[in-house]
């Protein structure tokens, strides 16, 4: 079970969160100029890192705030917590463990 | 085998205090402090169980978790347990166990015709046999041979806790490195929990020569244990078994709190302890590994350490004739003891052509014949050992008479939880054994479970682990560092068991060899090697090290397969703990819930309220009673409780605006004082939820939710203000708790509410259908909305929650006149079906977009809103998408089931849609139903037939939604 740490209220269990995938999507607009590839690559394209990851989370049980991540997918380790609108956090260069 | 009880001695057992118990149908008596195999094996009982698949008659190997052969079923009734390992069973009186697997009992079992035929069914046997027709057909009966055990099926009468914890440090074994490590740290000030698996702390300390700090090493422990109790923050448990590791140094810890001994004690019976810690220390020891030689599965064949902890803990004695095999140092120990307790040792085969010399000479200045070079090619007796035949460097072969016979193969550390972290493991041939190289952040693995075998380093790693300053526990008087040799198996004729527990020989392992299973992972599922409640603990590493010989691969480059949680088999209910029944989930009960009680109510679980389906009178079934309801709110009046409904306030100056995104249809041209029935949608364009929304001020919404998705809503719509849009000024408040809604419903609604009494006009020309208005009901502050659920004249009144019962009565009071009726939700859902309203989730899936329910009007709105884009998507403009119709069964009255499929004449579709909403109009005498048709609203007034379930065959019309009523003038009125 991770340990998450949240923004405003510090570490807790992850079953106070709730993870909402991919975080830093750009949602394409004016709908009327989005092509049918532009629109689906929004809904269904997703990064599968090996590595590291920008993720947004919710401390659903908790302030309810959403927040942004860097989560190691091999390692669950959380390199980094950043609010929501904040620009994407760096990603270190690859690593092995 | 005739094992039997010193006459002192005994480090763990009370004498004063005997207790009897039955094991197989038979009789005994043991001490306090015994478990059922020390007890078993003081009594002299040879064989505990039947092995998985032969049925061979199988003895105690081990002492500890380790213990593949010794799975006993525990008491019986409601409170039996199966596949305990008798070497954790504490004994207590009155103890009655079994073994599993044999019938009808260990000694004479029927189930040993196995045995005749083994060489018919190898590893494979069922994979390659039962394949044609069908696997299915022999699965049941294959399931019926197959098992240890049979559970009880009544429900499980014990009680279970859990706990939380957080540390600074976690220890996990209470050997002398987790002593060291726990007293480092706790001297520092730290919260310290330590967790040991046994009954007593210690570890090899409690049987194996020790002395640290100059006091001899049970003292050592005494010492170790008052400090440890004594300090404020640290918390050291017995019976606690961790067993898995997670992410982020989270441990769970299985702690057994009352044994059978306590049986009618209302105390909880397990306790999980759930531990998060800064850091954690592993120190659970290392287990040691059985040889392969023909045979070594024979009841009296034991492990050496096992021999030596049950004469130093329990006094009990396995064997009066001792022959000792091994290939490594420690088991030398093992004749010192078997000699000190006053037992034959016959001899010490040392498969190395050179044992260390003072090891040779210590053992024979004490009369034991040590024959080097020498190793077991065959065990005889039936069913227990009564003499091995041994074989020379040389060739030749002589017969030992013994009836015990006590084997080494070296030690594996217990490297499951660090292998859980996911740590590495390296193969030090050297040693002979896998051990922890690449370290996990947070975590240090000490003493045995890092091949450290010397007691002085093992306290000192352990004493550092624990962050200590200064000089670690010193150990004296130790003997020298043991040495091991490779593994190597004992090649000559006859079964050589690797996995005791699932009897995998190494005949087994060289047919998935010849078949091309060498992938450790595919070994493991091919021949079951290393499964069930054993997870390999003695077999892993012999039967890795024997495929690294078949392939030539060596050791290092085999493998190991994962190690999985949970360490040792725990109980389901531990999991569960007191979330149980009721507490499992807890239901939420309306505010005027004793009120619904007094009318009758029949209660259900709807989205996780418990709410009245009906309310039940004498001389009524409940369907009767739910058309009853209906007939009222039809006919006169009916008083609803919709307090679930999901209210969320929306407001600040951009509210307007926020909600335009969030619902397929404007909201922004709302007039203050009015209401809108809305659609939300997700990105996908699939209807999610729906509801009516007022606009209480310019800059401040009530929006309406269903109620199963009133805390969904409010969480989407923070989402969307957080992450997507948190630059609109928008606050998103959920109160539907904070408000009770009790709905008056049909055409005598308006006379009963004038009744109750209401400060505001009510007639339809100032108080006209979806518009809503603030005013006193009953003298209470209300919120009365004009929206309808039934298609008849409804006011839903919103009122503070605590006042809810209060308002209950008063309408109930002021309706009596007008014979106004409590209506539960069925009728209110048979309500809804006879107007053809949409219910979202029942009517929809997740593939409903608006224009499937006669929405496609949304797609006129320049605005954008979520959904938006994937409308104009080909899928969703296609004609003969699944559309919301009614349905009228042709020739018959009675109601369609739910789920039926329907089917056109033409097409090639199996499927041209399915009833979704149903049930029987009493105003209308017959069925009534919805469902989604392919291109329904092209095809009204076409026959369909069902297609599937009772009403098979039958005819139905597709009619537009509404059966009842459907211009809708009663609404109005």
């Amino acid at each position: 079970m991770l340990l998450i740490p949240c923004p405003w209220c510090g570490p807790r269990d992850e079953t106070e969160f709730r993870c909402g995938g991919q975080s830093h999507i750009q949602r394409p607009e004016p709908y009327g100029a989005v092509g049918d590839q532009a629109w689906s690559d929004y809904l269904f394209t997703r990064a599968n890192p090996k590595g590291a990851g920008r993720e947004r989370w919710v401390h659903a049980f908790g302030c309810r705030q959403w927040f942004n991540l860097v989560r190691d997918t091999r390692t669950h380790e959380i390199a980094a917590v950043y609010p929501m609108g904040a620009p994407p956090a760096e990603i270190a260069a690859e690593t092995g463990r | 085998m005739s094992g039997s009880r010193l006459a002192e001695g005994g480090s763990a057992i009370d004498r004063s205090r005997p207790l009897r118990f039955t094991f197989d149908g038979r009789a005994h008596t043991g001490f306090a402090g015994d478990t059922l195999a020390s007890a078993l094996l003081a009594a002299g009982v040879s064989v505990v169980g039947r092995s998985f698949k032969y049925h061979r008659p199988r003895g105690l190997l081990a002492a500890g978790v380790e213990e593949p052969n010794a799975l006993v079923r525990l008491e019986d009734g409601p409170r039996t347990d199966v596949n305990l390992r008798a070497t954790e069973i504490e004994l207590y009186d009155g103890l009655a166990a079994a073994p599993v697997n044999c019938w009808p009992s260990a000694r004479f079992d029927v189930g040993a015709i196995n045995a005749a035929i083994s060489r018919f069914i190898p590893a494979g046997f069922y994979y390659k046999t039962f394949m044609w027709p069908d696997w299915r057909w022999f699965e049941p009966p294959i399931r019926r041979a197959a098992g240890l055990g049979r559970i009880s099926t009544s429900p499980d009468p014990d009680r279970y806790d859990e706990r939380h914890a957080h540390c600074d440090l976690l220890v996990v074994g209470g050997g002398p490195a987790g002593l060291a490590a726990a007293l480092a740290a706790s001297r520092r000030g730290e919260r310290v929990v330590l967790a040991e698996q046994d009954p007593a702390l210690g570890g090899a300390a409690l049987w194996r020569a020790a002395t640290i700090d100059g006091l001899e090493g049970a003292a050592w422990v005494a010492r170790a244990q008052a400090e440890l109790d004594a300090a404020p923050e640290t918390t050291a448990l017995v019976r606690a078994t961790a067993i898995g590791c997670f992410d982020h140094n989270s441990v769970a810890v299985l702690e057994r709190l009352v044994d059978r001994r306590d049986r009618d004690a209302r105390r909880p019976r397990l306790r999980l302890w759930r531990v998060r810690a800064r850091r954690i220390v592993l120190a659970t020891g290392a287990i040691e590994r059985p040889l392969v030689f023909p045979g070594n599965d024979r009841p009296g064949v034991m492990l050496a350490s096992a021999v030596q902890q049950n004469l130093e803990r329990w006094a009990a004695l396995a064997g009066e004739a001792a022959v000792i095999f091994t290939d490594n140092d420690s088991a030398y120990a093992a004749a010192h003891a078997l000699v000190g307790a006053g037992a034959q040792v016959v001899a010490l085969l040392d498969r190395r052509p050179a044992p260390p010399k003072p090891l040779v000479e210590a053992a024979e200045a004490r009369g034991v014949r040590v024959l080097p070079g020498t190793e077991v090619t065959a065990t005889h007796g039936a069913p227990a050992l009564s003499a091995v035949t041994a074989r020379t460097r040389d060739g030749a072969t002589f017969k030992l008479q013994a009836d015990l016979l006590a084997m080494s193969g070296g030690w594996n550390p217990a490297v499951h939880l660090f292998s859980q972290t996911g740590g590495a493991l390296a193969w030090d041939a050297a040693q002979a054994l896998f051990k922890p190289s690449a370290m996990v952040r947070g975590y240090d693995v000490v003493g045995a479970a890092d091949a450290r075998f010397d007691l002085g380093g093992a306290l000192e790693q352990g004493w550092r682990a624990g962050g200590g300053h200064g000089a670690p526990p010193a150990a004296s008087g130790e003997a020298r560092p043991w040495t091991f040799s490779a593994i190597g198996r004992v090649a000559a004729p006859g079964k050589a068991f690797l996995d005791f527990q699932n009897d995998v020989t190494v005949d087994d392992l060289a047919l998935a060899r010849r078949e091309s299973f060498v992938s450790v992972e595919h070994l493991k599922r091919y021949t079951t090697l290393g499964m069930a409640p054993d997870q390999g603990k003695t077999s892993n590493v012999n039967a890795l090290a024997l495929m690294a010989e078949l392939t030539g691969r060596g050791v290092a480059q085999t493998g190991t397969t994962r190690f999985r949680p949970p360490y040792t088999p725990a109980a389901f209910g531990a999991f569960g703990g007191r979330m149980r029944g009721e507490l499992f989930r807890p239901r939420r009960r309306l505010p005027a819930h004793d009120r619904h009680i007094e009318a009758g109510a029949v209660f259900e679980e709807y989205g996780g309220w418990l709410r009245p389906a009906c309310y039940a009178h004498a001389g009524a079934t409940p369907s009767e009673a739910v058309r009853e309801e209906a007939l009222a709110v039809r006919r006169g009046v009916g008083l609803f409780d919709a307090s679930p409904l999901g209210k969320i306030e929306v407001a600040g100056p951009d509210a307007a605006e926020f909600l335009d995104r969030v619902y397929a249809n404007a909201m922004s041209t709302l007039k203050v004082g009015r209401a809108r029935y809305g659609l939300m949608l997700n990105e996908l364009g699939v209807v999610i939820d729906d509801g009516v929304t007022a606009r209480l001020a310019e800059d401040r919404f009530l929006v309406g939710a269903t109620g199963a998705g009133a805390a969904r809503i409010a969480a989407w719509l923070e989402e969307w203000l957080q992450c997507e849009w948190p630059h609109l000024d928008v606050l998103v408040a959920p109160v539907t708790t904070s408000l009770a809604v009790l709905t008056l419903s049909g055409p005598k609604a308006r006379a009963v509410l004038e009744a109750a009494g209401v400060d505001i006009p009510v007639d339809a020309a100032a108080f006209p259908h979806m518009a809503f208005r603030d005013g006193r009901v009953a003298g209470t502050p209300a919120r009365i909305f004009r929206v309808s659920f039934t298609g008849e004249v409804s006011y839903e009144i919103n009122v503070a929650a605590d006042r809810a019962g209060e308002l209950w009565d008063r309408l109930l009071a002021a309706g009596r006149p007008h014979g106004v009726r409590p209506v539960g939700i069925d009728a209110w859902m048979l309500l809804r079906t006879e107007k053809g309203y949409l219910h979202v989730g029942a009517d929809t899936d997740g593939g409903t977009a608006p224009g499937d329910v006669g929405w496609g009007h949304v797609l006129k709105r320049t605005h954008d809103f979520i959904g938006r884009r994937s409308l104009t998507r080909p899928a969703n403009l296609r004609e003969d998408r699944l559309q919301f119709v009614g349905l009228e069964v042709v020739g018959s009255s009675a109601p369609l089931t739910i789920g039926g499929h329907l089917k056109g004449a033409g097409g090639d579709e199996p499927s041209d849609g399915y009833v979704t909403s149903s049930g029987f109009s009493p105003v209308l005498g017959r069925g009534v139903a919805l469902g989604m048709v392919r291109g329904g609203r092209d095809r009204l007034g076409e026959e369909l037939m069902v297609a599937s379930g009772p009403e098979r065959g039958a005819r139905v019309r597709v009619t537009a939604p509404g059966a009842y009523d459907p211009t809708g003038e009663r609404l109005n009125g």
